[in-house]
């Protein structure tokens, strides 16, 4: 596989943001004119925006591993949600090639009405997985996840930690080439962490290119091999992670980081 | 690198790799395109689609011993209290009201339910679109899907009054057929419509339903349009009017005049252009609503 047509991302002066439709628009203006927040801004049609991406620009081939950090608001999620497709840019261009998926929140996407089962077979079905594939995803799912005659029950009568480990489970079944995790993902009780862990790890390595955004350092130290600092939705400071963590300790809060 | 034995490795099976380019749309050919890019993802999904609206439907019915079939007795019931006693309100016979009343009453079910579902459309899959890339209109076919599967449980209740009352529209009923396919593709249209509307206004919903309430008593589904002759003019401006027509009359065994056919393709051609503007227009931000 060359780099010319392997996975990439090639974001380019990416702008995303937020309309507000349900606050008033003049006291909005107000607080702006107080200087409380410079991300609040109007567009060309005058109503008023939360400036969550701005001026994004960066590149990853197969084979790299990003990490981002910054502040809760910084627009880490907002980032790997355009990433994977699902904010359409207000200005600039996001260009993803490579089998994608996304694990940004514990549910990630799955329906609290329907059975374990039924979950992993619409899953595999958005995949585009053929039968057999199904078939290999359901067994793995559900010996990993562990959930004995459960998998038939509706997910909403799931204690907290069943339904973490199936999203876990099958987020982590399907192996694609371009992976974008949020920092939910590494949260978990210890006993199932350690089981999640390799998991993960192998995924991590299947996967050819790794976005991944977290507060805990150590994580992004092991596994990446750029950072992004994102601060007010703009690039405070992109390349080694050495480097870029360093800076950004000595700014950022402290944050408590597993031993 | 070893491939821990945790994951499975799928990836070992070719698969090609899809390309997407998100940026934003300055101009209607890139609209078209990208609300064609999600027409096509859409209809390359349909096994989801068509698992979607057969989940729901289960789920809906889960634990129950009747399963969906809940739907067909509680319209049976329903067809059954109201017959006897509007037929005595509006002093007509049982054997000519209630085939009328039950295949209005089955229609007028899908129109409405269809309707209300079609403003959640969006909005009710908040979860899935915020979690993955999911093509809108794949949405819409799964409200679109699972009340056509509601209705043909309902229409077992309308073939057991038919066969009842002895009514066989023969060779007309074939008429239908144009119909129904009028009906498909506006109930694609409202639940694209609609759908946007209520992801942006949360107000959409009480308004549709409140509306619903109110079409339902003008329009001709529990009383006959041959009660007030001289008003027949006007009520044609009542979209419903024809579109129940071009369904309910050839299926009774009457022909469909050329007008009902003509305002009911106007109507849906306004619903549909007026759905595919909304949608073209508003595609890419229905993920920053919902």
């Amino acid at each position: 596989m060359t780099a010319s047509n392997g996975p990439l991302i090639d974001v380019d002066r990416l702008h995303v943001s937020f309309p507000l439709y349900h606050g008033s628009a003049r006291s909005l203006r107000r607080t702006m004119a107080d200087g409380v927040s410079g991300r609040l801004g109007l567009d060309p049609r005058r109503r008023v925006v939360v400036e969550a991406l701005r001026d994004v620009s960066f590149r990853l081939r197969a084979g790299d591993r990003l990490g981002l950090v910054g502040g809760n608001g910084a627009g880490k999620t907002t980032l790997l949600r355009a990433l994977a497709g699902i904010y359409e840019p207000v200005d600039g261009t996001v260009h993803v090639r490579g089998r994608l998926d996304a694990l940004l929140d514990a549910n990630s996407g799955m329906s609290t009405g329907m059975t374990g089962r039924e979950n992993i077979n619409l899953r595999c079905l958005h995949a585009g997985l053929t039968p057999r594939q199904s078939r290999a995803v359901q067994d793995d799912v559900q010996d990993f996840a562990d959930l004995g005659s459960f998998i038939d029950m509706p997910v909403r009568t799931y204690s907290a930690g069943m339904s973490v480990r199936l999203g876990f489970a099958l987020t982590t079944a399907i192996n694609p080439q371009v992976l974008l995790m949020d920092e939910w993902f590494m949260a978990g009780d210890s006993a199932f962490l350690h089981k999640a862990q390799k998991r993960l790890e192998a995924m991590v390595q299947a996967a050819d290119i790794l976005v991944l955004s977290t507060h805990q350092l150590t994580i992004i130290e092991s596994w990446c091999s750029e950072v992004i600092w994102l601060d007010q939705g703009r690039i405070r400071m992109h390349g080694a992670p050495q480097e870029v963590l360093a800076a950004y300790r000595g700014e950022a809060p402290v944050v408590t980081e597993p031993a | 690198m070893p491939t821990m034995s945790a994951a499975p490795t799928l990836a070992t099976e070719p698969l090609d790799e899809p390309v997407f380019v998100t940026a934003p749309e300055r101009d209607t050919a890139t609209r078209l395109r990208h609300a064609i890019a999600d027409l096509r993802a859409s209809l390359a999904l349909w096994r989801l689609g068509t698992t979607l609206a057969w989940t729901d439907i289960k789920g809906r019915y889960r634990g129950s011993i009747l399963g969906p079939f809940w739907v067909t007795a509680s319209t049976a019931v329903m067809i059954a209290a109201l017959g006897i006693l509007y037929a005595a309100l509006f002093g007509q016979s049982l054997t000519d009201y209630l085939p009328f009343l039950t295949l209005s009453l089955v229609l007028w079910g899908y129109l409405s339910t269809v309707t209300t579902e079609a403003c959640s459309c969006f909005s009710g899959a908040e979860s899935a679109i915020r979690a993955r890339r999911t093509p809108f209109l794949l949405l819409v076919g799964r409200i679109v899907l699972r009340n056509v599967i509601v209705l043909g449980h309902n229409v077992l209740v309308v073939v057991v009054v038919f066969a009842l009352f002895g009514v066989h529209p023969g060779l007309t009923a074939l008429w239908c057929l144009p119909g129904l396919v009028l009906w498909l593709l506006d109930s694609i249209a409202i639940t694209v419509l609609l759908g946007t509307l209520g992801a942006r206004f949360r107000d959409i919903p009480p308004i549709v339903g409140s509306l619903l309430q109110i079409a339902f008593f003008i329009s001709p589904v529990i009383w006959k349009p041959e009660l007030i002759p001289h008003a027949k003019t006007w009520m044609r401006f009542n979209p419903f009017y024809s579109l129940l027509d071009v369904i309910r009359e050839p299926l009774l065994d009457h022909a469909v005049p050329p007008v009902v056919w003509g305002l009911a393709c106007v109507y849906s051609a306004l619903l549909c252009l007026g759905a595919a503007a909304l949608f073209l227009r508003v595609r890419c931000r229905l993920a920053y609503w919902v």
